[in-house]
């Protein structure tokens, strides 16, 4: 708990965009984020605040954003429950809602998985990853962040092919997850596809990139970040 | 000097803490209320604003409270969708608005470059000098997660650039607005609701 309130603090403060807060084993687990840190964590970060994990209706949204939360991002429960997307659109803004997907590929298309917070539990969804993400954005999804499974945790780089042929059926704004091991991964997917921010997690948490470098280094290769 | 209070109106809307939390940070204490009395008698009141403009002037009208706003001689700062409802009407929903702006709020255009919703940090050119300001270099960056905005037009004291320029900043006698979330804008946004707390009646 310590380490999560000096680390979003610390991210705040060195200049990130916007922080994520992932619970990923809610799901699985079949539990809601855990509240009390959500309220902490706002109260000390002044950039955006996005919450993920576990959230299946709309009681469970607004007792997050009550706390402090800007954003809710939703995944496996919207896949149970696709209406779930809507719902949450109409009574907090599509602003507010973020549609996580993670996404691997299969054979020569890319398919959606549920429950990648637990290795045992993970399991392939009926839906294609463009399908899924057509079908959201109609349902009022206003972000899509898209974690490209086949590249995370690898520290390879972006899944610059995926995001590329995914961008275009995305039209709200398309964030990149999965795969960031350097600075010149940040700059390849921003110079190669049109998605509006990169996310990365393990890079930042190891030290092994610092956000200020990691800005300058992309204001200085002529992408335009807030430094 | 007056005392600041600060009155943040009870639009319904469930993610009102960001703002809370943005006083607090910045040492002022905030009220979030329905009661005209404590909206009238605060010395600068914040609009909030979420969800769509249609619910959020349903809501207003329910609690009484459209007129009690438009009768405000205090410093008022409406924030995102709060900015919109201070307008003539908006097209989302062909909503008709609280009518103390003589403006519209238009549906931003879509492009595969500029996709909408807005959701992210954006450039916001001052235009007009203006207290608000004050501290603030021109062409700061601020948070934005919108999809109508007021065209740019003579109340704007700043634009931001989507695929149309739009009105990031707005001033209208005490009524004042943003587009973009001051509470989640880093130390910009802090200082620019340090600033607006400086206005006095």
């Amino acid at each position: 708990m310590g380490d999560i309130l000096e680390l979003a603090e610390h991210y705040s403060r060195s200049g990130a965009d916007e922080l994520v807060f992932y619970d990923i084993t809610a799901s699985p687990d079949g539990r809601t984020v855990d509240r009390s840190w959500v309220s902490r964590v706002a109260k000390l970060i002044n950039i955006p605040f996005c919450v993920a994990g576990g959230i299946r209706s709309v009681a469970d949204a607004e007792e997050i954003l009550c706390k402090g939360a800007d954003k809710i991002s939703v995944n496996s429960p919207a896949l149970e429950r696709p209406e779930l997307i809507s719902a949450l659109a109409k009574r907090f803004g599509s602003q507010c809602v973020v549609l996580g997907v993670d996404s691997l590929r299969v054979d020569s298309t890319w398919q959606v998985y549920q429950y990648t917070g637990d290795a045992s539990r993970s399991t392939r969804s009926s839906y294609t990853t463009a399908d899924w993400i057509t079908r959201a954005q109609d349902l009022g999804a206003g972000e899509v962040v898209l974690n490209c499974m086949n590249q995370d945790g690898v520290r390879k780089g972006y899944d610059i092919e995926q995001l590329s042929v995914i961008q275009d059926v995305c039209h709200v704004p398309l964030v990149a997850s999965g795969g960031a091991g350097s600075i010149e991964d940040f700059a390849e997917v921003f110079e190669k596809t049109r998605v509006s921010a990169a996310l990365a997690a393990s890079v930042f948490h190891d030290d092994d990139i610092r956000i200020p470098d990691l800005k300058a280094r992309l204001g200085n290769a002529g992408i335009e970040v807030r430094l | 000097m007056a005392r600041t209070s600060v009155a943040i109106i009870d639009s319904g809307g469930a993610n009102i803490a960001s703002l809370s939390n943005a006083f607090d940070r910045l040492d002022v204490s905030s009220t979030l209320t329905r009661d005209a009395a404590t909206i009238t008698n605060a010395s600068h009141v914040i609009l909030p604003g979420v969800g769509t403009a249609a619910d959020a002037m349903q809501r207003l009208d329910e609690s009484r409270l459209s007129g009690v706003i438009k009768n405000l001689k205090q410093p008022v700062l409406g924030i995102c969708l709060g900015m919109q409802l201070l307008a003539r009407s908006s097209e989302e929903d062909n909503t008709s608005c609280l009518a103390i702006v003589p403006a519209t709020v238009n549906k931003l255009a879509a492009t595969p470059g500029t996709p909408v919703p807005n959701m992210g940090w954006c450039r916001v050119n001052q235009v007009v000098p203006h207290e608000l300001f004050s501290g603030i270099a021109d062409n700061s960056w601020f948070y934005f997660a919108h999809s109508f905005a007021l065209a740019a037009g003579e109340y704007a004291l700043a634009t931001a650039d989507h695929e149309n320029a739009f009105t990031a900043v707005m001033a209208h006698e005490n009524f004042f607005g943003a587009q973009f979330h001051p509470e989640r804008s880093a130390e910009a946004g802090a200082r620019f609701l340090r600033n607006f707390l400086e206005l006095r009646s």
